[in-house]
């Protein structure tokens, strides 16, 4: 029977059917971090309860840690507080933490790949809605709350009904200054963000398969952002050559059964998909959000919409209340609106591939002078490839704070956030209110994007740098 | 966690779109270890100086402490943090009405015991000006909203989540029932996945 990508990982992992379209479905990975670790933790432990498989669990500080140069767990009293929570359960269930300093240490969506704890074919669940990132392993990974997060603890399944499938091509070449964040921003504000509510979403075409792996994982960082809780894209040779070597990757003796495994992972020609969406990727251009949802995009060349223009008067009231908020008006540019922060980070954009493309843009160059712009990789490992290339000196030389490893400005939850009214061009995936801190205002762009932002003190097009 | 048949009395007109979970709770707040009642959706109910909104229908003393919110679309979209759910039920929330959910706030809700329902945008607009003339009871039994004006309106729900709500049943108790199954399970995909069991554990980093 044909089967998309999806329904073949979830088909082998059902230990029982439940009816009705539930499963109890198997969790191959279950990672944890210092915000939503110690709840469900706690929940196990209060119940007399212990972690069913402890050698499958793996923890991290991330949200609530300082990113500051030379931070240590004291750094931020209530991080220190997780920090030590974390720890210590981790420590008595056997679960690996990997601890501040530590290679493994840094947000748990870029960490899990980079150490092959994420494989294709596996599921994998973190108390976390940004777990759809794994999916660009061609892993079934999904957010969960507190109380599916203990049960997953105790018990290695979670109960679940399948979602509906959609898939999604990208097809075509990226225009120059294109990259996978604008692919994706595009597509949540062509399908609305709440597009993908009760939807598994399946990235494909030409442009997929083009890119690397790092840019899937952007890709499908964001599925949350379209409403869905999942993303993912099928495995190729471009995974396999990603995974080989990692430290908790498949070992060599292993690695042919494994990689035949993962080469049945596709969607098959006749699978079906309820709802189907083709984008032409030579139709997008840098883009930036303007408003309070991360589907209120528009092309770096363009402006802010007029709220008459809306669809319905309750999107009428959201533009309008969105506009007031970010102090932007109907007709305004975005080119050339002055922005007072940058921040070059999160489980969206702060890999290795990530930093390299803004430090291209920021090389030579300086932060304009009333700005603050700072970089956070990703994880240690990152922060030690950067610097091996020496793109920290290139930050450093520019006028931006480099950074330890962490959440940061993106989640504010660590004693780190822009100051009310501050316009910041971000790379991370909410620009909620308030997101960033009180009052705080925030565009999402690339990388690229927001180093040129950077450079320049206000939204600037990348194409004019490249 | 005690079981929920029905649900009565005012209903609360918060009638925006993609109220996502960082306005319902700060993550700040979620660890201040203060009542995440009083900060449920803080950006609408308090003004930057920490005082009251008069503009914000929540802060109307009709509509204090309602037992049922009325939303727009994709409610609870954003982060999974459970303190969305915990922080409106301290308010006193204990059913949300609007056409669409975000998923994990929708599978948070019945974690603990809050009624999410699905309903039509034009049922949804058409409840947001009942819920202005009077109480609305929703019942899980029979499925249905019943409008102060005496209409009904039936809505779907997933039986298995339905019946969960309505008997207050404690899934992972259950679950732990099924430990044999899980474990006969994981013993067969020892051997046909080993790569799956044996690469949980480091080796050395050759990248």
């Amino acid at each position: 029977m044909s089967a998309t990508l999806f329904e073949k990982i979830w088909n082998t992992h059902v230990v029982k059917d439940l009816g009705k379209g539930w499963s109890l479905l198997h969790i191959d990975r279950h990672l944890l971090h210092d915000l939503s670790g110690p709840p469900a933790l706690r929940e196990l432990h209060d119940r007399a309860l212990s972690v069913c498989n402890p050698e499958l669990v793996f923890a991290t500080p991330d949200h609530a840690v300082s990113s500051k140069p030379g931070r240590t767990a004291k750094s931020n009293d209530l991080g220190n507080y997780l920090y030590g929570l974390l720890r210590q359960y981790s420590d008595d269930a056997g679960i690996r933490f990997f601890d501040l300093g530590e290679e493994g240490q840094g947000i748990v969506h870029v960490m899990g790949p980079e150490l092959g704890l994420v494989q294709p074919g596996l599921t994998l669940i973190c108390g976390d809605s940004h777990t759809c990132t794994n999916g660009g392993l061609g892993a079934l990974a999904f957010g969960v709350g507190q109380s599916e997060s203990a049960h997953a603890l105790a018990t290695q399944t979670l109960r679940q009904r399948k979602p509906k499938q959609m898939r999604v091509r990208f097809e075509g070449e990226l225009p120059i200054g294109v990259t996978p964040k604008d692919l994706i921003l595009h597509l949540i504000g062509k399908m609305g963000a709440s597009a993908g509510a009760g939807y598994a979403v399946e990235f494909a075409g030409s442009a997929i398969r083009d890119m690397e792996v790092e840019g899937r994982l952007t890709i499908c960082n964001l599925s949350v952002e379209l409403g869905a809780k999942y993303g993912l894209i099928a495995p190729d040779d471009k995974t396999y050559l990603y995974m080989k070597g990692r430290s908790y990757a498949p070992d060599e003796e292993q690695w042919s059964a494994a990689e035949a495994h993962w080469r049945t992972l596709f969607s098959d020609d006749d699978a079906l998909f309820e709802q189907e969406e083709i984008i032409e990727v030579s139709e997008i251009s840098p883009t930036v959000t303007w408003g309070t949802s991360p589907d209120q995009i528009v092309s770096i060349d363009g402006v802010v919409p007029d709220p008459d223009t809306a669809k319905d008067p309750e999107e009428r009231l959201a533009w309008r209340q969105a506009q007031d908020y970010m102090g932007v008006k109907p007709g305004q540019e975005m080119l050339g609106t002055k922005i007072d922060w940058v921040f070059i980070g999160s489980c969206a954009n702060s890999r290795l591939s990530d930093l390299q493309a803004a430090a291209q843009i920021v090389k030579g160059a300086h932060v304009a002078s009333h700005v603050t712009a700072w970089v956070v990789p990703g994880s240690q490992l990152v922060k030690q490839q950067a610097e091996a290339e020496g793109l920290d000196q290139i930050f450093l030389e520019a006028g931006f704070q480099w950074r330890e490893p962490g959440c940061s400005l993106c989640v504010a939850a660590n004693g780190e956030s822009v100051p009310s009214g501050a316009r910041a061009v971000s790379t991370s995936n909410r620009n909620f209110v308030g997101r960033q801190g009180p009052g705080s205002r925030t565009h999402l762009a690339s990388p690229a994007m927001a180093a040129a932002a950077a450079i320049n003190g206000a939204l600037f097009d990348v194409r004019r740098c490249v | 966690m005690s079981g929920l048949k029905k649900v009565e009395g005012a209903a609360a007109p918060l009638m925006q779109a993609n109220i996502d979970t960082d306005v319902i709770i700060r993550i700040e707040r979620l660890t201040s270890g203060k009542s995440l009642g009083y900060f449920a959706l803080e950006a609408l109910r308090y003004l930057a100086d920490g005082s009251k909104n008069p503009d914000c229908i929540l802060n109307e003393k009709r509509f204090s402490g309602a037992p049922i919110l009325i939303a727009g679309k994709n409610f609870g979209c954003g982060s999974s943090r459970e303190g969305a759910v915990t922080a409106l039920m301290e308010m006193g929330v204990r059913c949300i009405i609007a056409p669409s959910f975000g998923d994990i706030f929708f599978s948070n809700c019945f974690q603990n015991g809050l009624l999410p329902v699905v309903v039509s945008e034009e049922n949804v607009e058409h409840l947001a000006l009942q819920a202005e003339v009077g109480d609305l009871c929703i019942d899980l039994e029979k499925c249905l909203i019943k409008s102060p004006e005496g209409e009904h309106i039936k809505f779907e729900i997933d039986p298995l989540q339905r019946d969960a709500l309505l008997e207050g049943l404690d899934e992972l108790g259950q679950t732990l029932k099924w430990v044999d199954e899980i474990k006969r399970w994981q013993q067969q995909d020892r051997a046909a996945r080993p790569w799956v069991w044996s690469s949980s554990i480091k080796k050395g980093m050759q990248t």
